[in-house]
């Protein structure tokens, strides 16, 4: 039979048991409504951890550091590569190489200090940090309060909330509530604060010695103005654990202030020039999947780095075994719906046995009736395909707005964790249709082995 | 449609050859033998009445020669073929183009109209939908159902649903026409209208007509030779001259 002819049919049988036949597409639909829902949930999550921690910007970051520091991550690696003594200075003519590799986005120096801060004539202690302008999209800035720096070298700073609590003298009980950030920026936004650090100047030397001459500068004390401008909730450097800074400044300004770092002392014989050393760059990958080239590329050149690639890696196996349970689950309720088919095409076939019969005798094969049957079921399952997946999408919106209500009641931004690929609608409708012709397999064999001789003298 | 007899038909070749047919079954312990040792020959273009008491075999010789049962031994030859040999698909094939057969309760598919009924042996056949519908409807206006061919058989009376199963046993131009107790459920003169039909495919389209009854006086007055079965054995096989003697004369021409 021709396959037009064969789906006109089909459709014509499953309107003639129009209940039935209904009832057990809403059973497939509803199978793959619940598949749909939990893989989609899977995704949905697992798009959303990794969008935070892209945000977080430690998947994507790769922090190089040079051999002469002597505090190499890994000892293997200490092993390979040039001797500390012969290794490559960390400083800016390095750090532009680095940022013209492929696959990188920005190679930022790490700028940080310990330093005094004047807050209302009282000195505070506490390490800045240096942030470039990307760091706006770091997740720990999403609920700051005030503003990001209005530009790169804006005289501006942003607080950390514990620093925030230190300048107003406040100091959490342990076992209550945390101070919530508002009420420490409200009285600190817009005010002034000092810094006190240690300048390195350049000094024209008199002598005529040139390899030196360069080489000799001054350390000033100097003072800049700051005006706080946010206070940020998270810690945007909780993984640099002691040393992290808990005051911010723009990179562009940082830069420009020439503060001694701890490298200038070490490079004072080899630095030739008035150009800064760093003690470590980092450097934003354009995506985490390129991180193991750019390390491999600034490895080459002989330095040292470090990434969070492999945590990232287990994370992404973590969600891999969620989305198979999430799929088991999910193809459980599909299982049911397999059983319906069954059992409603071996109800059919007792029904319809004298049709069955009639057709065999007016010249159908064993395998016209067999395709016929097997046409109902495939046709049932593409329809609760459908369905399904319009009604896993829809359970998918109710959830995430219901999670979203709930969100905001507890006063957290609202989140996106619900996401219908369209490879996954795809797999839906075709695993519903594979799903539905298998649960045809035995009726229609049953239907197409049917004894016409004796399914005509069935009344 | 045209009458498109073979040499065959023209010769008086035997269009079916049943040879020590044999269709035994069991039922619990006992076995039954429905049809035991039938050895008879028909000829292309007979009208062949089959009589006997219910149980006699009669309708298992039937089903045997339509090719929708086989048999336990022996062979039945229809139009050189022996259908014990053929695959369940060939098989298929042979009720498709060789066989129509028509019934005592009609089995027309009830969810159908009766143009969707005749044309079912067509999608069957895979034949073209615009020359299928076309086909359905030159055979229900021969049958005189034109008027009612988008009815359903539920609305119709037993004649018209007779009619009906006649026009779709001839949809694919078979050269055999079994017809099982075809007016068993009709009143006698629809009954009349119906065999008259069935005598006009016999003449004039050249169709072998097996039909099936325990009415005596119907075959005589149409079949051209009568068969009795009793206990699944042949008991009688004798010419017998309808009523309506047209048929020689057009038996001759052709």
């Amino acid at each position: 039979m021709k396959l037009s002819d064969l789906s006109e049919l089909a459709v014509r049988n499953l309107r003639e048991s129009l209940l039935r036949n209904s009832l057990t597409t809403i059973g497939i639909s509803v199978g793959v409504a619940s598949l749909v829902a939990m893989l989609s949930l899977g995704i949905g999550l697992q798009q959303l951890a990794s969008r935070r921690l892209m945000k977080s910007g430690l998947f994507d970051t790769v922090v190089v550091t040079s051999r002469r520091d002597l505090r190499n991550f890994n000892r293997e690696e200490e092993r390979n590569g040039p001797a500390p003594g012969e290794s490559r200075i960390l400083d800016e003519p390095t750090r532009q190489e680095i940022e013209r590799l492929p696959h990188v986005l920005e190679a930022n120096p790490d700028i940080r200090f310990i330093t005094e801060l004047r807050f209302e004539d009282k000195p505070h202690l506490t390490t800045i940090a240096a942030l470039p302008s990307s760091a706006k999209s770091n997740d720990a800035f999403e609920s700051m309060q005030g503003l990001f720096f209005s530009s790169d070298t804006a005289p501006e700073a942003i607080l950390q909330k514990t620093f925030a609590e230190e300048l107003l003298g406040k100091t959490p009980k342990p076992g209550l509530d945390e101070t919530d950030v508002k009420q420490l920026a409200a009285p600190l936004v817009g005010k002034e604060l000092t810094v006190r650090y240690a300048q390195r100047e350049a000094t024209k030397s008199s002598s005529g010695d040139q390899s030196l001459a360069s080489a000799a500068y001054s350390v000033v004390s100097r003072e800049q103005k700051l005006k706080i401008i946010g206070v940020a909730d998270l810690d945007p450097e909780s993984m640099r654990g002691p040393t992290r800074a808990r005051v911010f400044l723009p990179l562009k300004l940082a830069e420009s202030l020439h503060v001694m770092q701890p490298t200038d002392l070490r490079e004072i014989s080899r630095s030739a020039s008035d150009q800064p050393v760093y003690s470590s760059v980092n450097v934003r990958v354009k995506n985490p999947s390129y991180i193991q080239a750019v390390e491999d590329a600034v490895k080459k050149m002989g330095f040292n780095t470090f990434s969070i690639l492999d945590a990232s890696k287990s994370i992404q196996q973590f969600f891999k075994v969620l989305d198979v349970f999430l799929g088991i689950f999910g193809s459980l309720a599909l299982a049911v719906a397999f059983i319906g088919i069954v059992n409603t095409l071996v109800m059919a076939i007792l029904e319809r046995r004298r049709e069955i019969g009639i057709m065999k005798a007016i010249g159908a094969s064993d395998s016209d009736v067999k395709k016929l049957f097997f046409a109902e079921a495939g046709a049932m399952g593409i329809l609760g395909g459908v369905v399904g997946v319009a009604l896993g999408w829809a359970i998918g919106q109710v959830i995430n707005l219901g999670t979203n209500v709930y969100l905001k009641s507890q006063s957290f931004p609202p989140e996106h964790f619900w996401s219908v690929p369209w490879w996954l609608v795809a797999f839906a409708l075709l695993f519903s249709f594979l799903v539905s012709l298998a649960a045809g397999l035995y009726p229609a064999s049953r239907a197409a082995r049917l004894d016409p001789v004796q399914a005509l003298r069935y009344e | 449609m045209t009458s498109n007899p073979d040499k065959s038909q023209r010769n008086g070749a035997p269009a079916i050859h049943a040879k020590q047919l044999c269709r035994h079954y069991r039922m619990g312990e006992t076995l039954i033998r429905a049809v035991d040792g039938v050895t008879v020959t028909v000829s292309a273009g007979e009208f062949v009445a089959l009589l006997g008491s219910s149980g006699s075999g009669k309708s298992s010789v039937l089903n045997l020669i339509a090719g929708l049962d086989r048999p336990t031994s022996g062979s039945v030859i229809v139009q050189e073929r022996d259908l014990a040999q053929l695959s369940r698909e060939e098989l298929a094939r042979y009720r498709l183009h060789t066989v129509g057969m028509v019934f005592q309760s009609f089995n027309l598919i009830p969810s159908m109209t009766l143009a969707e009924n005749v044309e079912l042996p067509m999608r069957f056949a895979e034949v073209d939908r615009g020359k299928r519908e076309s086909l359905a409807r030159e055979a229900l206006a021969r049958v005189g159902l034109q008027a009612r061919m988008n009815h359903r058989p539920s609305e119709l009376s037993g004649g018209e649903q007779q009619r009906a199963a006649l026009a779709r046993a001839l949809i694919n131009r078979p050269q055999l026409l079994l017809a099982d107790e075809p007016t068993g459920d009709l009143d006698s003169h629809t009954g009349t209208e119906i065999m008259d039909m069935v005598r006009e495919f016999n003449q004039q389209l050249g169709m072998t007509v097996v039909m099936v009854t325990h009415e005596r006086a119907l075959a005589e007055r149409y079949a051209q030779r009568l068969i009795f079965l009793a206990d699944g054995k042949l008991v009688g096989d004798e010419e017998n001259s309808p009523v309506v003697v047209s048929a020689s004369a057009d038996r001759g021409r052709a």
